[in-house]
């Protein structure tokens, strides 16, 4: 068997890594594995509590409603064989859609626990699972959208994600953590993968030779108790990422707390016995593998990067004079572009966001239709091939100057071209108290209730650019600690609230948002948004953003102007 | 009845496993201290209840504390291949490598219990007893023993299972099989996948 090189499963050309049999082989096997254990469980022989911790493994929760199948998209990448693949899925075993995570994952929410095996063994024909996207083990690992893109990207990650999301699938080590485990990876100037905010980040970056190197990041994350992580090694040389996760690992496996789930994350024990301390274990730990033979060897690198390769771009001048036209001819196509488009790497193209937001509709939901319409879009103007971004939108990363035009046309047909991107109505929103069943409350009502009060695009534009997120509860699937505006659904006397919070931040800049006051109704929330709207445009100077004034004045003006109408309501309500 | 799995055959059990009574309260071992953060709430044997129980004859596998604490008076019986250690799924491997020298093969079995499959900490264990010591004789896995986790018991170091009274013997054999082409290394002697990758270019 010649297995390197060998593609089982068509003949799709993409720029992104394609299984050889070893791969194909393992998820062949986990479907088999799977099959066997849903059989089991169907058959009375596996109790409910232990299939639980398998059936999590492979992505299935039991949720309100029916159960929810959450589908690997390893740092955020695919092809349109495997989104046409999802819209199939959607259409057979769902009811026509699915729904993209903040984890850069694909959910469905209605499938049939019986199916879930055959849909994993459909997911296989196009090289997908659903492999570690929950449970207590090492999850998807997330990236930037725009890697291999991006001008200000130092070092591709893709490469580097791919050789641990094989690291880390089935390591026998750490199938059963104390809590769940995020990885988070990125190689450009600003950060666009929320690294400190990931149990373990890694930035990478190079020396002046040339030699890529990792800033090791650990113990952030937002949850109960939020918090940046801490950098405890710093140029770590790439040979040496899985060997050193290992010992990282390892020493949470052994002393991260397992009596408390609240206290369970790496976070808590970094806090507790220092990050200092920590990184002293790890490196005593790490000495026992360094160099050995699970050091990453440089042949193993080239064929992950040969694998991200560019594709075949012709060169194209630096600008267009069609698009010019039509951009001065259409001021919606126009607008569309100065939300969408982003620079790319090369003259003559860019990176266009399809966004999953328009009001009315679940923040990152996808119907099959559209599912298949982004893929023939992906096909046509960018080389077959998409990304999810974490802020629940799709991707085209190398659209040619002159193509755009005809990619809005395409998109707007679909409902894939809202021009919001990255402003209010772009509302990261986790699937809250409608599906999941760990929600204090709702969220996406909330979602679209602000989008609603916010509909008007001259009002949007003027309030720029800003970031709102949405958690139904504690575990902050929304990302709301580092939201411009965070909501998070709250339980109190078994009634939905919600808490607002102000001044968070992704990126280089980070930040954990701070909690205006006491929280608000369901219907009170636009409400509470359009004041939080109203203090900034009063206070901004011409060059802030939202997030810049309420960095400068602090949470005073805008707690005052919020709480000088609803606080006697919220003080009654909490009598 | 626990099945003993030894390699991939079902043998006789003639080992004694000796489980101490817990105590009542417990030992909360507070987080935050540096060298004493191990675990929150772990129940544990009082000194007592050590120095007072009773090894009974024949093969038998002592608990860590049993072990540390009474060692001496057992040392025949080790010399006579009758004694194996076993470890809970909080304990440090560290403390009985340095009861016995350093020389963990001495002892003709070690045990890891998993109070539950959940509690994924005695991987971790057989890894560093099978790397950082050099353990190489019978390393059983105890406790929640069940089928779907035997691929991760024996590429952690397990060579022995004594599984759950309510476990097939048959189909946890079978399931020590159930990848046939896992990525990582481990103390199975399997290199990294990239490795074969290459070897088998190399050989193609
Ligand atoms: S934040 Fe809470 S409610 Fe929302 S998806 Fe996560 S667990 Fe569910």
């Amino acid at each position: 068997m010649s297995a390197a090189g060998k593609r089982p499963t068509g003949q799709w050309i993409t720029y992104m890594y394609r299984y050889d049999d070893y791969d194909h082989t393992l998820v062949i096997e986990r479907v088999a594995q799977y099959r066997d254990q849903l059989q089991r469980h169907l058959a009375g022989e596996l109790p409910d509590d232990e299939f639980r911790p398998l059936r999590l493994q492979n992505g299935l929760y039991i949720q309100r409603q029916a159960p929810m199948l959450r589908v690997a998209i390893p740092y955020g990448m695919l092809s349109s064989t495997q989104l046409r693949k999802l819209a199939d899925i959607g259409r057979r075993y769902d009811r026509g859609y699915g729904h993209f995570s903040t984890r850069q994952n694909m959910q469905f929410n209605w499938p049939r626990l019986e199916d879930t095996a055959d849909i994993l063994a459909e997911l296989a024909t196009v090289e997908m699972h659903a492999i570690q996207t929950s449970g207590n083990c090492i999850r998807n690992i997330t990236t930037d959208p725009f890697a291999g893109v991006a001008p200000d990207e130092i070092v591709d990650p893709r490469p580097y994600c791919e050789v641990l999301r094989q690291w880390s699938t089935f390591h026998p080590e750490f199938a059963f953590l104390p809590r769940k485990f995020k990885i988070a990876v990125s190689g450009t100037l600003e950060d666009r993968a929320v690294t400190y905010a990931h149990d373990v980040g890694l930035q990478l970056y190079r020396n002046d030779k040339g030699d890529v190197l990792a800033r090791v990041i650990v113990g952030g994350g937002m949850g109960r108790t939020p918090m940046l992580g801490s950098v405890i090694h710093e140029g770590l040389p790439w040979q040496h990422l899985s060997t050193y996760l290992d010992a990282v690992l390892r020493v949470y496996n052994r002393y991260g707390r397992r009596d408390n789930a609240y206290k369970a994350r790496i976070k808590i024990l970094v806090k507790a016995i220092g990050a200092e301390e920590f990184a002293r274990q790890v490196d005593a730990e790490w000495q026992l593998e360094r160099n050995g033979i699970a050091t990453i060897t440089e042949e193993e690198l080239a064929r992950a990067r040969a694998a991200f390769s560019d594709p075949d771009m012709p060169e194209r001048d630096a600008t267009d004079a069609s698009f010019d036209a039509q951009r001065a001819q259409d001021p919606a196509f126009a607008r569309w572009v100065s939300r969408s488009v982003r620079a790319h790497k090369r003259a003559g193209y860019r990176s266009v966001t399809l966004s999953l937001k328009p009001t009315g509709v679940a923040p990152g939901d996808i119907t099959s239709e559209q599912m298949d319409a982004a893929a023939d879009l992906a096909d046509r103007f960018s080389f077959g091939e998409l990304r999810v971004t974490h802020e629940q939108n799709l991707v085209l990363a190398d659209v040619a100057l002159s193509d755009l035009h005809a990619l809005w046309q395409g998109a707007r047909a679909h409902g894939l071209a809202t021009p919001n991107i990255g402003l209010l109505t772009d509302i990261i929103c986790c699937p809250g108290g409608d599906f999941c069943s760990l929600a204090n409350a709702k969220s996406i009502p909330i979602a679209q209730a602000i989008q609603e009060a916010f509909a008007d695009l001259d009002y949007l534009y003027d309030i720029g650019e800003l970031e709102l997120n949405i958690s139904g509860c504690m575990n902050s699937c929304g990302h709301h600690h580092v939201g411009h505006i965070g909501i998070l659904g709250v339980d109190k006397a078994g009634s939905e609230w919600y808490q607002v919070s102000i001044g968070g931040a992704q990126g280089n800049t980070t930040s954990l948002a701070d909690v205006i006051g006491p929280s608000f109704a369901a219907d009170e929330v636009p409400g509470v948004v359009q004041k939080l709207i109203e203090t900034y445009v009063e206070h901004r100077t011409p060059e802030e953003r939202f997030l810049d004034t309420v960095r400068r004045l602090g949470v005073a003006p805008f707690k005052k102007h919020v709480y000088g109408e609803v606080a006697r309501k919220a003080e009654v309500a909490h009598a | 009845m626990h099945d003993l799995i030894v390699g991939n055959t079902l043998v006789e059990n003639d080992w004694h496993w000796l489980r101490l009574p817990e105590s009542a309260t417990p030992v909360r071992k507070s987080a935050g201290k540096v060298v004493l953060f191990k675990l929150t709430g772990e129940p544990a044997a009082t000194a007592d209840v050590v120095a007072a129980c009773e090894v009974p004859a024949g093969k038998v596998m002592v608990p860590l504390s049993v072990w540390l604490h009474r060692h001496a008076e057992l040392e025949n019986r080790v010399a006579a291949g009758e004694i194996g250690v076993w470890l809970d799924s909080h304990e440090e491997p560290v403390e009985l490598a340095e009861s016995v020298s350093g020389d963990l093969n001495r002892l003709p079995l070690i045990g890891v219990n998993f109070p539950k499959f959940i509690d994924g900490r005695g991987y971790s264990t057989a890894f560093i007893l099978r790397t950082r010591y050099g353990y190489r004789n019978q390393l059983r896995a105890l406790g929640d023993v069940l089928r779907d986790q035997m691929f991760f018991f024996h590429r952690c170091g397990f060579d022995a299972y004594q599984l759950r009274a309510d476990q097939n013997a048959e189909r946890c054999i079978k399931a020590l099989k159930d990848f046939t082409t896992p990525y990582q290394t481990s103390t199975d002697g399997l290199t990294p996948v990239f490795r074969r990758r290459s070897a088998q270019q190399a050989t193609a």
